[in-house]
């Protein structure tokens, strides 16, 4: 194999399976087989194709499902039925279709990379085909109004070395290298998810960076799924990387019939899904977070905000744990190779804010949300490890609220967010001025009760002030009806950020009414049956449209119980 | 693979359960071969590494007696596969497929690669049906559905096999009467726990319906490595050829992942966690994700495999990874089943992740999600008061924490503590989860919609 190129992609053996060169030694090349190899014996031949791993890149990504290789999995279910046969070879886009194409650019115009030369509709979004990276200098055409088919040429760059380059809507860009941009840009939009303890407690922004590590069952897939429903970005990418079956069949359920709160279209239309799921090959599996980021790179470069969900990069390491193993190099921590750390960091890299490249100069995001799998549930091993070094939100999934039936199951003692400041100007905006205050009372409160709980436990609950009970009595309500938060409820399953301000707004006001009351000689017991507190216990459910009826009719009632029965607000 | 079969003699290294043949240069990764020993017995193994001078085999029928002067090795040309046919219905076969009920060989009506295809997922149907399995600690608050993979955790000791038994026995899609098949694949299990399971089939007639894979404590541990996959290929052929819902019992995926790690241990592999190979996830998966439904054909697989929790450790490695692969848990208890408690069930970890689609209005009925959710929420509470108790004393809990402890107490006696005999339909079930709920004021039951509340809390169970 002398001459073979590091990750060059070849076909192997007779059935030409797709692989991929991951190591080089004189003429002896160790390849990555993105199938299963049973059956492959020595003689057999490799073809070599000079080009690294690739993906597609045009319209028609929206709304399918690929494997870990981007080889489109309902296509290949129409040719070769309900299992997966090895040795498919499709292309991951439809090269048949014909899109509607509008020009921007004009003859004799400057062409960059990144320069807009017309653009075609993908559903409800305005598909941007840009110059691709390489090309420069003047458009000589540009074609007129019309329909065509991702091979058809749609212009024609002179290049300043004088050769006349044909465009068409098609780009293939090698998955493990990260699209490039003008500028990296600090991000400071919350990406609002309609999750209360995400939004409220530990946010993230578009084109921040989320790990999500839990133990099994304490609901990181779900987390996911919530994410990538309710999440206010433009696109979705969704990567199974070596997960369930049944997962994929989930979404694929789901999202055609479920709408888009804002666009009022069926979240499929946003959402490329890429699923490789944990029976199908593992060399597909190390591939597939790349696929994922690729896709989410390229919408990016249109100016839009992505964002991706990886479920879980535990199955990712674990893939290239496998593959170091196979080619017997010296491991590191648990048997992960040393290259773990840089590896997912420069996975995570990948995401940010920017200023894509061309004269538009528009901004466009991908934020990366990763579940982590730990094994045992125990956070110090290196993926969650490696991980919590270059994420900035930290959402900790616990096994003792799953067990309890508290989902989401993010603890909000261990859980943090490093975004707080800079998503508060754009609460203060859009929603409320005291959205930061009201976040540090319900922190602070959450954090007391866990400290009383140790006296609790010693002492029993009798002993302690009035003021202390009443923490608890608080903690317990921002638990219950602030906290938890159902996925399957209809209403309570997207919770937007006004909500999320009033319901904020009325415990706050209630620990606030209490603990003047508590000031004027009233015991917990007596504000604890107050029968306003029982219209605290069911906020979440309350629908979405009137809710401010609703809450503000609650609030006055408050101020009324309090004033009657334990000698009002002064 | 299509190459004609070959004969060699060079067998130049036996370590443990692998062989190492020089002089073959064409092997073919995952090729079947047939040892033919000094004594004229025959053995099948695979191909496990292939260069071009070597070829490493695991033997499945193990080593012993092996030499490196007249053993010769045949290579078939042929990846594993068994042959299946209506009439394996009834059958008992040993861990290699070989039949062991004294009967003659099946005969073809199809013969099938064991080691399977993944599904493509967009073919996949997702899991909805219900299927009662008479359990209230499983059907009210960790629901089993159709083409699921529930594994249940146990411990040495503990009744995992009266319980997979009992579900095989009782489990019946509410609404429905669709032929229904048993697969049961045994690695490494007792002579007494295949004879229990033996006879629990013939006495309730099962056996007519299900296909049976043994493979002993004492019998070679490399087969347990095929065992299951035998089980699941006749499963495939049984759901998605002849349209049957199968459910498929596999006991004991801890005595398979040793066999696992024996092979690996054998090839120098860098261990991962306890000296398990670090492929021990992707391989798991590749048995487990063998469940499931598939849109427009009849059939579905729902796999229930028993898994044994060396020191009742669910942070082991298998359970471990089996979790992370399956569709929930359900866990036994030492506590419970120490308090005399049947099932042992302890409903705190134990969780099926497909519940939600499989009930509620049109499936079973309108207040389960809210009953589940609220007996988990009590009954956790329940729990932590109890440890509290430990310290200070029932005097230090207020009126309504000590109404959370009563609940806890008759939870495990009555609700999850039914006893072996019989079931409960799921009406049932969840009119039991009432009438402990009567236990509270309506205010505090905040999980289940107050309307339901209204509906169902008033009303005497029947």
């Amino acid at each position: 194999m002398r001459g073979a190129l590091m990750y060059e992609l070849v076909h192997a053996g007779t059935d030409a399976l797709i692989g991929e060169i991951i190591g080089l030694a004189k003429d002896v090349a160790t390849i990555q087989v993105y199938e299963d190899t049973t059956g492959i014996a020595p003689g057999e031949p490799v073809e070599r194709t000079g080009a690294p791993l690739s993906v597609e890149l045009g319209p028609g990504l929206l709304g399918t499902v690929y494997d870990g290789i981007q080889r489109p999995l309902e296509v290949i279910r129409n040719e070769m039925g309900d299992f997966i046969i090895r040795g498919a070879s499709l292309p991951a886009l439809d090269r048949e279709k014909k899109y509607a194409f509008t020009p921007v650019a004009e003859p004799d115009e400057k062409a960059v990379p990144g320069t807009v030369i017309g653009t075609v509709s993908e559903g409800r979004f305005v598909h941007r085909i840009l110059v691709p990276h390489g090309i420069e200098g003047a458009f000589t055409s540009v074609a007129g109004t019309g329909k065509y088919s991702i091979t058809d040429e749609i212009a024609g760059v002179l290049t300043a070395g004088g050769n006349e380059v044909p465009v068409t809507m098609i780009r293939r860009w090698p998955v493990r290298v990260a699209r490039p941009f003008a500028e990296k840009l600090k991000p400071e939009d919350p990406l609002i998810t309609g999750q209360r303890i995400i939004d409220s407690f530990f946010p993230i922004v578009k084109g921040g960076t989320a790990a999500v590590p839990g133990p099994f069952g304490a609901g990181k897939t779900v987390v996911q799924h919530q994410l990538a429903k309710w999440s206010d970005a433009d696109i979705i990418v969704y990567v199974g990387c070596g997960e369930r079956g049944n997962e994929l069949a989930d979404v694929l359920r789901q999202f055609p019939a479920l709408t888009d709160p804002r666009s009022g279209t069926p979240l499929m239309d946003r959402t490329v899904l890429i699923g490789n799921t944990s029976n199908m090959p593992v060399a597909a599996r190390e591939a597939s977070v790349y696929t994922g980021i690729t896709i989410a790179e390229y919408y990016r470069d249109m100016g839009y905000d992505v964002a991706l969900m990886a479920d879980s990069t535990s199955r990712w390491a674990e893939a290239m744990r496998e593959i170091s193993g196979r080619l017997e190099e010296m491991p590191g921590e648990h048997g992960y190779p040393a290259y773990l750390a840089s590896r997912l960091a420069g996975f995570y890299e990948r995401a940010g804010k920017v200023r894509v490249r061309g004269p538009s100069g528009s901004k466009g995001s991908v934020s990366v949300i990763g579940a982590v799998s730990p094994p045992g549930g125990d956070f110090s091993e290196p993926v969650t490890q490696n991980t919590l070094r270059v994420v900035r939100v930290f959402w900790a999934l616990d096994a003792d609220l799953a067990h309890a039936r508290h989902f989401p199951a993010i603890n909000w003692l261990s859980s943090y967010s490093l975004y707080p400041d800079d998503v508060q100007e754009w609460w203060r905006d859009h929603v409320g001025e005291e959205w930061s205050a009201m976040r540090r009372t319900m922190l602070t409160i959450l954090q007391k009760e866990s400290e009383l709980e140790e006296i609790v436990h010693l002492v029993g609950q009798d002993v302690l002030p009035e003021d202390d009970k009443l923490s608890l009595h608080v903690a317990e309500i921002i638990r219950e009806s602030f906290l938890i938060q159902s996925a399957f409820d209809s209403v309570d399953t997207f919770c937007p950020p006004e909500k999320q301000y009033h319901m904020m707004r009325l415990i706050t006001d209630y620990a606030g009414y209490g603990k003047e009351a508590i000031g004027k000689g009233k015991s917990v017991a007596d504000i604890a049956s107050l029968p306003v507190a029982n219209r605290l216990a069911r906020l979440g459910s309350v629908a979405n449209d009137t809710f401010t009826e609703y809450f503000e009719e609650t609030e006055r009632e408050m101020a009324s119980a309090f004033g009657q029965n334990t000698g009002g607000r002064t | 693979m299509t190459s004609p079969a070959r004969e060699y003699t060079s067998v130049v290294r036996v370590s443990g359960p692998l062989m190492v043949v020089s002089g073959v240069g064409d092997a073919a990764y995952g090729e079947v071969v047939e040892v033919r020993l000094p004594d004229g017995e025959k053995r099948l193994g695979q191909v496990l590494e292939s260069r071009t001078d070597i070829a490493v085999i695991q033997v499945f029928g193990g080593t012993q007696d092996l030499d490196t002067d007249i053993t010769s090795v045949r290579f078939t040309g042929e990846p594993l596969r068994m042959v299946v046919s209506p009439e394996i219905l009834g059958r008992i076969f040993d861990g290699s497929a070989a039949p062991a009920d004294g009967g003659g060989a099946v005969i073809p009506g199809k013969i099938m690669d064991i080691s399977g295809s993944p599904i493509n997922p967009t073919a996949r149907a997702f899991p909805e049906d219900c299927i009662e399995t008479g359990i209230s600690a499983i059907d009210g608050m960790n629901t089993l559905v159709r083409g699921q993979k529930l594994p249940i955790f146990s411990g040495a000791g503990l009744p995992h096999s009266s319980l997979a038994a009992q579900i095989a026995r009782q489990a019946r899609v509410l609404r429905d009467h669709e032929e229904f098949a048993i697969v049961f694949g045994a690695m490494g299990i007792t002579n007494e726990e295949a004879r229990f399971f033996l006879n629990e089939f013939e006495e309730t007639g099962a056996l007519g319906h299900a296909v049976v894979f043994i493979n002993r404590a004492d019998d070679p541990a490399i087969e347990r490595i095929i065992t299951p996959r035998l089980a699941l290929t006749a499963a495939e052929y049984l759901a998605f050829d002849l349209g049957m819902h199968v459910l498929v019992i596999l006991q004991d995926i801890t005595a398979y992942c040793e066999a696992l790690r024996e092979v690996s241990a054998a090839r120098d592999e860098v261990p991962a966690r306890r000296g398990y190979p670090g492929y021990m996830y992707t391989d798991l998966a590749s048995i487990f994700e063998r469940a499931g439904r598939i849109h427009g054909r009849n059939g579905s697989i729902t796999q229930l495999p028993i898994i044994s929790m060396p020191d009742d450790d669910i942070t082991h490695p298998v359970p471990d990874l089996t979790g992370y692969i399956t569709e929930g848990q359900i866990v036994l208890s030492r506590d419970l089943h120490r308090k005399g408690i049947y099932p042992p069930i302890d409903v705190l970890p134990s969780l099926s992740r497909l519940m939600s689609g499989g009930i509620g209005e049109g499936k079973t009925r309108e207040d389960h999600g809210g009953v589940s959710d609220q007996l988990y929420a009590a009954y956790a509470k329940g729990r932590r008061l109890e440890s509290l108790v430990t310290v200070i004393g029932e005097e230090g809990l207020s009126e309504s924490d000590r109404r959370y402890l009563e609940f806890a107490a008759r939870f495990e006696t009555t609700f999850t503590g039914q006893g072996a005999a019989g079931g409960r339909t799921v009406d049932e079930t969840l009119d039991a989860a009432w009438d402990l709920l009567r236990l509270f004021p309506a205010e505090d039951l905040n999980r289940i919609d107050t309307a339901l509340i209204e509906k169902y809390l008033r009303r005497e169970s029947p």
